[in-house]
């Protein structure tokens, strides 16, 4: 029972590690732009199958690495030439167009690569079980885990030691004094769009060496982000990981007991938080 | 001169909704496409009362509207063969329900409002899609049909007459848009629209914002579960893709389109979307692509929709 428990808190992790990167690129889009960004599992799709495009060109590792870029440059494009038109308008709009947007999206992968689930070769050395004898546990899982941890360290150290990352933080406080110093508004908001897709796009790449590929592979992540952002707290991107971690392993633990009451929890925990503290877990008082 | 002309809508839209069955066929249409409307029209309406009137943006009314559905199927299914009772217990549920997640969420605002009713929308598909021996799961709730009205002194054939149905969705859509005029017209209507218009300035003057937006947010969920127990009973069937969140969207492209400042608006967008997505949908598999593209191009050059543009091309 201990090593079934063990076993599921891990793999709670694992999912929670990818509600945690697409959410992280939801945030930094909503915080600074204030757009729902509906089309983000259309993006984690396209990293996908961009990346099974790739492999038998680049190999596993090249697409693991270009993929994601890729994606990021779609994201700019996206937004040079719709988001942008919608930046102060009612919020209504933003998400309409991300939604028409996600739509399109889904019917696009399916037009270009067919509705059926395909293959996504890993390495055999990373497919193969650690250990047999505790739990069953692939290297890529592992190495999954890792990946995440290094992009969400890399997500963090940007924001917070660079010039393009504190300008976005500060972009995210007060966007009007940040324009009024001098730095070029229209840009920051571009490259950080580019920033919250390219987390898409990796966890894209990552996700369907576990889930497989098909057009909809992005829809059973979507909303478990939200959740994450919601108990995270708005405007907090540690809160946004702790939440997306938290949601992840309780929907795993819980897999354990009730199986089918394992979507259910994170709906229960966003109720939860919701009554106790309605601006989530490490949300700024006031901000919404 | 602008009352007379809003006289005149009101007169033309009852006028045209009434007459139906006969002219529908004449423009190549079909008596059920009508019926389609008018209950998506109402679902529409429904959220254009909270969306258009009170200024607050749901995007998850689908699930009231599937609970709605789904407390009628299972009621005529399961418990008693009832057209009326299954309407009862459908819109019981739906209300109950949307009361029940309304507190959690009145504090909220703007995106944030929208992001947590997509959120708890979501629970109800779930549990529709997971609960397999109550609710069938993915294939949903069939194998039952709507019961023929039993009025005492007559019977009325709403089961096999398309038409007799067609009148059946039209009386109660009419009953629905006079509570809702109704309403929009009273102190209570006005105060939603001071919250729309200025929310700190309604707070100062002493209005509990909160409880208002409770409330009509209590009253919009109500009305969209009328929409799903007419919607159930339609297709004398049910899935859980009737509480997804993609539904709620059309129900909010439909507002839009038609014109959210206009009480009559979103039966204009309802008309259009549902006759332009039957036109695609017949013509071409990839119609998603399609309506994902007409969501952007009304958001980009007709956010004002139609009814909007209208008026605004009157008073200028």
């Amino acid at each position: 029972m201990t090593q079934l428990l063990l076993f599921n808190v891990f793999n709670g992790l694992i999912i929670g590690a990818f509600y945690a990167l697409m959410a992280l690129g939801l945030s930094l889009i909503l915080n600074l732009s204030g757009v729902i960004n509906f089309a983000h599992g259309g993006f984690l799709a396209i990293g996908g199958y961009v990346a099974y495009t790739l492999v038998p060109y680049v190999g596993f590792w090249g697409a693991l690495i270009a993929s994601p870029f890729i994606v990021a440059f779609i994201g700019i494009l996206v937004e040079r030439v719709l988001i942008r038109r919608l930046y102060g308008r009612d919020p209504l709009y933003s998400l309409l167009l991300t939604f028409g947007l996600a739509f399109m999206i889904e019917d696009g992968t399916r037009f270009i690569w067919g509705a059926q689930s395909l293959p996504y070769q890993i390495p055999s050395w990373l497919a193969a079980p650690l250990s047999t004898e505790y739990f069953f546990l692939t290297g890529y899982r592992v190495f999954m885990m890792i990946l995440v941890a290094a992009a969400v360290a890399g997500l963090f150290l940007i924001l917070n030691h660079t010039r393009l990352g504190l300008r976005i933080r500060a972009g995210t406080l007060d966007l009007e004094t940040v324009s009024v110093l001098g730095v070029n508004v229209r840009v920051l908001r571009n490259l950080n769009f580019g920033l919250g897709i390219y987390l898409a796009g990796l966890a894209g790449v990552l996700a369907i060496g576990m889930l497989g590929l098909q057009p909809t592979v992005g829809d059973n992540l979507i909303m478990p982000s939200f959740i994450a952002i919601i108990v995270g707290g708005l405007g907090s991107l540690p809160g946004t990981l702790i939440g997306g971690l938290m949601i992840g392993v309780a929907s795993g633990v819980t897999s354990v007991y009730f199986p089918s009451a394992s979507e259910a929890v994170m709906y229960v925990m966003m109720a939860v938080v919701l009554i106790v503290r309605p601006r989530g877990l490490f949300g700024e008082e006031g901000r919404f | 001169m602008p009352k007379f002309d809003k006289r005149a809508g009101d007169i033309l839209v009852w006028a045209l909704l009434l007459a139906g069955p006969y002219w529908l066929p004449a423009v190549g249409s079909y008596v059920e496409l009508g019926s389609h409307v008018v209950v998506y029209a109402l679902a529409a309406m429904a959220l254009n009362f909270l969306l258009g009137y009170t200024g607050v943006l749901s995007f998850g009314h689908a699930a009231y509207f599937g609970l709605g559905a789904y407390g009628t199927a299972m009621t005529i299914k399961y418990l008693y063969p009832s057209t009326p009772l299954g309407i009862l217990v459908g819109v019981v549920v739906g209300t109950v329900a949307a009361a029940i997640i309304g507190p959690l969420i009145v504090r909220l605002r703007g995106v944030y409002f929208a992001m947590c009713t997509i959120a708890f929308g979501q629970v109800f598909y779930f549990i529709a899609f997971q609960w397999r021996s109550a609710t069938g799961g993915d294939d949903g709730v069939s194998a039952w049909t709507r019961v023929p009205l039993d009025l005492g002194f007559t019977k009325i054939d709403i089961l096999n007459n398309p038409q007799a149905f067609y009148y059946f969705v039209v009386a109660v859509f009419a009953v629905c848009a006079a509570a809702m005029a109704f309403l929009l017209r009273s102190p209570f209507g006005r105060t939603l629209l001071a919250i729309r218009e200025n929310e700190r300035r309604a707070r100062f003057l002493g209005i509990p914002v909160d409880r208002h937006i409770w409330m009509s947010w209590v009253i919009s969920c109500f009305f969209v579960s009328v929409a799903g127990t007419l919607f159930a009973l339609m297709n004398n069937f049910i899935d859980p893709r009737a509480l997804r969140w993609d539904q709620s969207g059309d129900f909010v492209i439909m507002a839009v389109l038609g014109g959210m400042r206009s009480f009559w608006g979103p039966l204009i967008g309802s008309a259009i979307f549902l006759v332009l997505q039957d036109y695609i949908s017949s013509h071409t598999e990839n119609w998603m692509s399609f309506i994902g593209l007409f969501f952007v191009l009304i958001v980009l050059f007709f956010p004002r929709g139609v009814l909007g543009i209208i008026r605004r091309k009157a008073t200028s």
